[in-house]
């Protein structure tokens, strides 16, 4: 078995385009049907935003990893740990680690005290205005990177999968993309969108988990074995060590940590995820949905170390990189080494699935945000009835959508990783201190909140702008010009420090001291769950 | 927030500075922090501890274990494994400790017994 001749034919993956496109369309279908079937009681704010509260908490966390696991997980890390071996699976501890802070400070409080968005929280004891649309500018500001970031990597994912590679077919597809998910969240709602997350969450831990089985059934259940597999076909022992991908320079390790801050403190802060903790109702069920959800993200995780020494061995790095797709295509290319047409046309089918499901929690959040956020708190002051509201929420969906379809189209093929990380970079910075500070000290204030969001979000944005994955290298967006002072291409280790630093400063120089009756009431209700909304009944 | 007024009027009559100055209270408050905070400091430190070594200590995380095995896979590996155990413990934690102080404090505040009218007056209804 060891040291056999990888047998990928690349130029074959063609052929099974129907197919792929067969068995997409079958998920299409089934899951429009049971969105259709969800969305019949859709009539209230709470239903639309928060799916009338009536997800239970195994139902909501397979939905969480639904949203958690995207392609950049699913394709990216099988694909770094299969180029770069041990360093890809680094990565992957970052992401798991990282909802520890969701479980013990964020999930439960949050539950307790909001309603809808993520605003509702930081602006519960501060001032409304300054506070929400704070928020509400960093939600849309991290909702856009990732977005921008998914509907840029359908790009490259339908280049490999679909075979079409010339730029209009390319642009079809997205729009096709974005427009499926247009229809998804018009008419499901977070109700549907919910459904469609766990459908695909299955469908995607259960192939993993059948991939996964088969790599080590071929080693004989013998992960020493799978590791030699990996060395022997990429002729480098170091694919076992650390170091190979961020070990290059002082820099490069110095990033890796900037890296790993932003992925550990930016995950409880990501505005889709939280807003997930809504769609259950009581803090217990967001309790139960961080607990399986953990369970799930930690287990696909280890599959994904499986699979990428699998495809290290099995397909080896050189027809990885040369394939159309790069290093993405190492899930697709074991899964048909191993499966051949049929089980590529699964995971091809699972990863489209992947992205649409992941664009539309991004869309509805970033809608809801704008709707009861912008819209309905501070345009509107408080006076817009729900049923406006949930009518300008629908409408910035289809803006929300347009954007996206435009944004991919133009940022197809370009090198978005960075978004991803930008986008975990700004919740860290821009959202996670404030979190932190109103639900755990008494004195924070309004200008402690607005310093100390603002600052985090101009910071990270500032820092990627003047860093080399904008600017100076043969990678970068902007190749010709050099602007690149700042050496990291992770922003996290100087913004999110500082914005913890603005949060204290603006509050400690700040005259005006909060509502001490209001701190009182967030302290209970967190704690207690008192006054927190019930699950809708109809 | 006008529109939704009427579903937080539950809580709209309770003198929650009363509720948070209770024992009980207090009580909650600490337990919950006793746990979270301290948890939450280790488990960041135990993660950053492995990411240093993986950056700086390549030599020591490459020494093979058994067969190919070597120690910055167990390392790795072992984080999941503390991920899972704490989050179980914070569970198991949390269904002793936390929630029926927390079930019982929301009880009385909802049985009225810390309105503003003043009068603790516990079992009556309105």
């Amino acid at each position: 078995m060891i040291g056999m001749v990888p047998a990928v034919n690349v130029a074959a993956l063609k052929d099974t385009t129907l197919l792929n496109m067969g068995i997409f369309g079958l998920f299409v279908a089934v899951t429009m049907f049971i969105v259709i079937r969800a969305s019949r009681n859709n009539k209230t704010a709470a239903d639309y935003y928060a799916a009338g509260r009536s997800f239970t908490g195994p139902q909501n966390g397979t939905a969480i990893a639904g949203d958690y696991l995207s392609a950049a997980s699913f394709l990216g890390i099988t694909g770094a740990i299969a180029i770069n071996g041990y360093d890809g699976f680094m990565y992957s501890i970052g992401f798991l680690v990282a909802w520890l802070v969701a479980l013990l400070l964020v999930a439960e409080l949050l539950r307790n005290t909001g309603k809808f968005t993520m605003a509702d929280v930081l602006s519960f004891r501060l001032k409304q205005r300054p506070v929400r649309i704070a928020a509400a500018i960093s939600t849309l500001a991290v909702c856009f990177f990732y977005l921008l970031a998914q509907m840029a990597g359908a790009g490259s994912l339908i280049s490999l999968l679909l075979g079409i590679s010339d730029w209009g077919g390319q642009a079809l597809v997205i729009i096709v993309v974005g427009a499926l998910m247009i229809m998804y969240v018009l008419i499901g709602g977070m109700k549907g969108t919910t459904w469609v997350q766990i459908i695909k969450a299955m469908l995607l831990i259960a192939g993993a988990a059948v991939m996964t089985f088969w790599v080590l059934a071929i080693y004989g259940f013998n992960l020493s074995d799978l590791l030699g597999g990996a060395v022997e076909t990429s002729k480098n022992p170091a694919v076992l060590n650390p170091g190979l991908q961020y070990g290059k320079s002082e820099t490069s390790k110095l990033d890796f940590m900037s890296l790993g801050l932003a992925l550990v403190l930016g995950t409880a802060a990501l505005p889709h995820v939280l807003m997930r903790f809504y769609t259950v109702p009581t803090a217990k069920e967001a309790r139960k949905s961080v607990v399986w959800s953990i369970w799930l993200i930690g287990i696909f995780y280890i599959f994904t170390l499986v699979l990428g020494y699998g495809a290290a061995a099995l397909v080896g790095a050189d027809t990885i990189k040369s394939a159309p797709g790069g290093v993405n295509s190492a899930a697709p290319l074991l899964a048909f080494h191993l499966g051949g047409p049929l089980l590529l046309g699964f995971i091809s089918a699972v990863a489209f699935a992947t992205i649409l499901a992941v664009v539309a929690g991004l869309t509805i959040t970033a809608a809801a945000s704008f709707a009861h956020d912008i819209y309905a708190n501070v345009l509107a002051k408080g006076k817009a009835d729900a049923d406006t509201e949930v009518k300008v929420a629908r409408r910035t969906v289809v803006v929300i959508g347009l954007l996206a379809i435009v944004g991919g189209i133009f940022a197809n093929g370009q090198n978005v990783a960075f978004l991803v990380a930008l986008a975990f970079a700004v919740a860290a910075s821009a959202n996670l201190p404030t979190i932190i500070y109103s639900l755990f000290w008494r004195r924070f204030t309004t200008q402690g909140a607005v310093w100390s969001m603002y600052g985090g979000l101009a910071s990270a944005i500032i820092l990627i702008a003047l860093s080399p994955v904008v600017s100076g290298t043969k990678t970068s967006m902007i190749q010709t010009a050099n602007f690149a002072i700042f050496p990291l291409s992770n922003p996290g280790i100087v913004s999110i420090p500082l914005a913890f630093f603005l949060g204290w400063l603006g509050t400690v120089l700040d005259k005006k001291l909060e509502d001490t009756t209001k701190q009182a009431e967030m302290e209970v209700r967190s704690l207690t769950g008192v006054g927190a909304e019930k699950a809708v009944d109809h | 927030m006008g529109h939704d007024a009427h579903e937080t009027d539950a809580a709209a009559a309770v003198d929650f500075k009363e509720v948070q100055s209770t024992e009980r209270f207090q009580e909650l408050r600490k337990r919950h922090r006793s746990f979270v905070f301290p948890m939450a400091i280790a488990f960041l430190l135990w993660y950053f501890a492995y990411v240093l070594l993986a950056d700086y200590a390549v030599g020591f995380m490459s020494t093979k274990v058994w067969g190919n095995i070597n120690i910055g896979l167990i390392l790795g590996l072992l984080q999941f494994v503390s991920t899972f155990a704490i989050t179980g413990w914070y569970v198991s934690y949390s269904n002793r400790r936390l929630d029926p102080i927390a079930a019982e404090i929301r009880h009385e505040i909802e049985g009225h017994e810390f309105d503003k009218a003043g009068n603790r007056v516990s079992g009556t209804t309105k």
